[in-house]
């Protein structure tokens, strides 16, 4: 029988879906510029791509995203359909525990672990949780996924889903991201129709289907147990843990939760062989990590590389150096959970254990590049208020000891630091760390803790000397009309506060005491003779 | 913070499609979160009168649906502009400098992020990380992103819609 793009997918005649739809797909990308032909797929081209390796990543920008068949075309659903033809639950359990795939949520929890729990198991209902709510603010590894390649999220969970013997599943998505939810809509129902979710899937006696659910902004909603309290419609708090999810979670059912990059990679190590993961990155965390590399950088996106791959490596070779022919300074991984690196640790490899020995977080793969200009101090109090606003209010050590902590950093920043502030910056942040009751809190300190390590001296400078390094805080510098001034009068004539005086062709002069640091008179001054001090 | 009247008679429409929309989700399981949604995306806020409903329509009390609503960013108790823009606030956004574009915003519009225009023309929401970093700092208008910000471009944004307005 030769089927139609309309037919029910099965495990029979998935081959030949998989052979036609193949046809058309390199009929559709022949001669398209950007990507080529590599190892039995495809590949994007261009020095970008070439120093990258990509598994998560692998379809897209290749793929139609919204047309299942060009999934499939690739090998999409092959893994799920060989696990329902031949492997019985516990084997599907035992090689991805040996594949060692760790959760890429952020703290790298070892998946085969968490499912065999959830199997050991015998209830009737259990459940299995993508978490798409990617709450980093400076990060969108997640979103490419669901949008670029949506169908590799749904089998993924499909996947757990027999194997923990759950057969059913939602979607937490960030509301803020329309395009991806339409991406899954779309994908959804279309696995629906070509018989990929719902009943029987594939022909087989399994059923599986996947819900959405939109987050609604809260960060503190991407912890597990905080999502879990979203889903079942009350406010996002974290739960105390008496029991781990995977044994009492949504519901109070067994339940699953993983995040969209590690729901990505398991169709993939199955299809291709744990023996083939396990020989891509490190032993400590082998495969590949999705990296979005933005801020102060030449060449900011999306960089999928081998775990130990260096930073220098991720900064210098795809990012390309910093812009603007400035100075790399530091390297901010892991978010408003994670450390400032310095540029002197930057032959640091990239897996879990490397960046928690330097005293910060892989996180979920955002890593903001800093220069000169950027104030370490300032990074800080940022990602502090950022904490501020988002912890949910539950428990003493987070919801007060977070906002001293932005106090004392507000203090500092704007050169009304005191002697002993550092010290109890310090105390602070050991207390809310061991303290709190969940993730978001336990993390807080981190941002202050790593740059109060490695930059200590920008700490000082502000304090004692009221000075900051980078010229950044604005309360700390002072606009100055060296003798570059050839006394044009451009910038007296764009100062909103008029505090600039001088005669033509004569060195002009900023009356400090009334400047409100705008910037204008720089911006404006055609010899680079204002600076900032 | 101006204050802004929910007209029932010119919603009576919506109104009609929001409850039949809450009759097919009474039976969910969780169901509070999505019909919450689905009312903010519909009358774009919350009005009071809108949560009633839902207190009645879900037999749920009051206090339980604020409490819901409260605690989540998306929701709103006042409309948004015909033109929101959102202004990203992410790590990379900031390094670059948005901070100075929400500024100038702010000026201009004579709000405060989070408010409305009393005209309901604009209004200045703050979001994280719009995945554009690279072009960053960036603002997006109803989903219309434009990246590279800075103080100086903020008024010839906002004219640019200013004028749409007048032009239609
Ligand atoms: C405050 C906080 C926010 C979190 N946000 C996310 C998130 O946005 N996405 C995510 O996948 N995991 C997030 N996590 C981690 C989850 O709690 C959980 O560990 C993860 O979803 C498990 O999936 P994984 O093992 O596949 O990484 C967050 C944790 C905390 C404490
Ligand atoms: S640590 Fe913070 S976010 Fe977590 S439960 Fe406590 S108050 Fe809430
Ligand atoms: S920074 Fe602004 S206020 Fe100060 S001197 Fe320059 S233009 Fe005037
Ligand atoms: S714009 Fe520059 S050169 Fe001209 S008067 Fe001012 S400082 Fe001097
Ligand atoms: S941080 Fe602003 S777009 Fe990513």
């Amino acid at each position: 029988m030769i089927t139609t793009e309309r037919d029910l997918i099965t495990i029979e005649n998935l081959r030949e879906v998989r052979e036609r739809a193949r046809v058309k797909l390199d009929g559709r990308l022949k001669g398209v510029s950007g990507i080529a032909a590599w190892e039995g797929g495809y590949k994007l081209t261009g020095p970008f791509y070439e120093k990258q390796q990509r598994v998560v990543l692998r379809n897209c920008g290749i793929i139609d995203p919204e047309n299942v068949e060009e999934y499939v075309a690739l090998g999409g659903y092959s893994a799920l359909a060989m696990l329902l033809k031949d492997w019985d639950p516990k084997r599907v359990i035992d090689e991805m525990t040996r594949s060692n795939l760790r959760g890429r949520g952020g703290a790298g929890f070892p998946t085969g672990r968490k499912w065999a729990e959830a199997y050991r198991h015998d209830v009737p209902q259990k459940y299995i949780i993508c978490n798409a709510d990617e709450g980093d603010p400076g990060a969108f590894m997640d979103r490419s996924v669901l949008e670029g390649d949506p169908h590799s999220v749904l089998e993924g969970m499909a996947i757990a889903g027999y194997a923990v013997g759950a057969d059913m599943g939602f979607i937490y998505v960030r509301a803020e991201y329309p395009l991806a939810v339409e991406r899954l809509r779309t994908a959804i129902a279309e696995a629906h129709e070509r018989g990929l979710l719902g009943e029987r899937i594939l022909g087989s006696d399994f059923s599986f289907d996947i819900e959405l659910r939109l987050g609604s902004g809260a960060f503190v909603c991407g912890e597990g147990t905080a999502l879990m309290e979203s889903i079942e419609g009350k406010r996002g708090m974290p739960r105390t843990k008496v029991y781990r999810t995977s044994h009492r979670g949504l519901w109070d059912c067994p339940t699953i939760i993983n995040n969209v990059e590690t729901f990505a990679n398991v169709p993939v190590i199955l299809e291709k062989g744990v023996d083939w993961f396990l020989g891509i990155g490190t032993e400590d965390s082998p495969g590949t990590k999705v990296f979005c590399i933005v801020g102060k950088v030449n060449n900011a996106g999306l960089v999928e590389v081998p775990m130990g791959t260096t930073i220098n490596e991720i900064v210098y070779g795809i990012g390309g150096g910093a812009a603007d022919g400035r100075e790399v300074k530091a390297v901010q991984t892991g978010g408003p959970s994670g450390g400032c690196i310095p540029k002197s640790l930057f032959d640091t490899p990239v897996d879990f254990g490397s960046l928690a020995r330097i005293g910060s977080i892989m996180g979920s793969g955002g890593m903001v590049v800093m220069d000169d200009t950027d104030c370490m101090v300032d990074i800080a109090r940022f990602f502090l208020d950022f904490t501020v606003d988002e912890s949910c209010g539950k428990c003493v050590p987070c919801r007060e000891g977070t906002k001293r902590m932005l106090e004392l950093l507000e203090k500092i920043t704007k050169g009304k630091g005191e002697e002993g502030d550092l010290e109890a910056l310090s105390e602070l942040g050991e207390v809310i760390t061991s303290t709190s009751l969940c993730g978001l809190g336990q993390t807080a300190a981190t941002p202050v803790i790593s740059t109060l390590h490695y930059f200590r001296s920008e700490y000082e400078a502000h304090v004692r000397d009221k000075k900051c390094p980078a010229h950044s805080c604005k309360e700390l510098l002072e606009y100055f009309i060296t003798e570059k001034c050839i006394g044009c009068t451009k910038c007296a004539r764009v100062c909103p506060s008029a505090c600039i005086s001088g005669k033509v062709k004569e060195r002009h002069v900023i009356d400090a005491s009334r400047c409100v640091k705008c910037g204008a008179c720089q911006a404006a001054c055609p010899t680079g003779a204002i600076i900032k001090q | 913070m101006a204050e802004f009247v929910f007209d029932l008679e010119k919603n009576a429409d919506k109104i009609q499609q929001f409850k039949a929309f809450m009759e097919t989700q009474k039976q969910r399981k969780g169901a509070l979160m999505p019909v919450l949604q689905d009312a903010q995306s519909r009358f774009g806020y919350l009005p009071k009168e809108v949560m009633e409903m839902i207190a009645e329509g879900l037999k749920v009390p009051m206090s339980e649906i604020y409490g819901v609503a409260t605690f989540y960013s998306q929701f709103t108790f006042f409309p948004k502009g015909e033109y929101d823009i959102s202004v990203c606030l992410g790590t990379a956004c900031y390094v670059k400098g948005v901070e100075s574009v929400l500024e100038a915003l702010e000026e201009e519009l004579g709000i405060k992020a989070g408010e409305t225009t009393p005209d309901l023309q604009f209004s200045i929401t703050p979001t994280r990380c719009l995945g554009a970093c690279g072009i960053a700092p960036v603002v997006s208008v109803n989903g219309e992103l434009h990246g590279h910000m800075s103080k100086d471009t903020v008024k010839e944004l906002l004219d640019s819609y200013r004028c749409k307005n007048k032009q239609s």
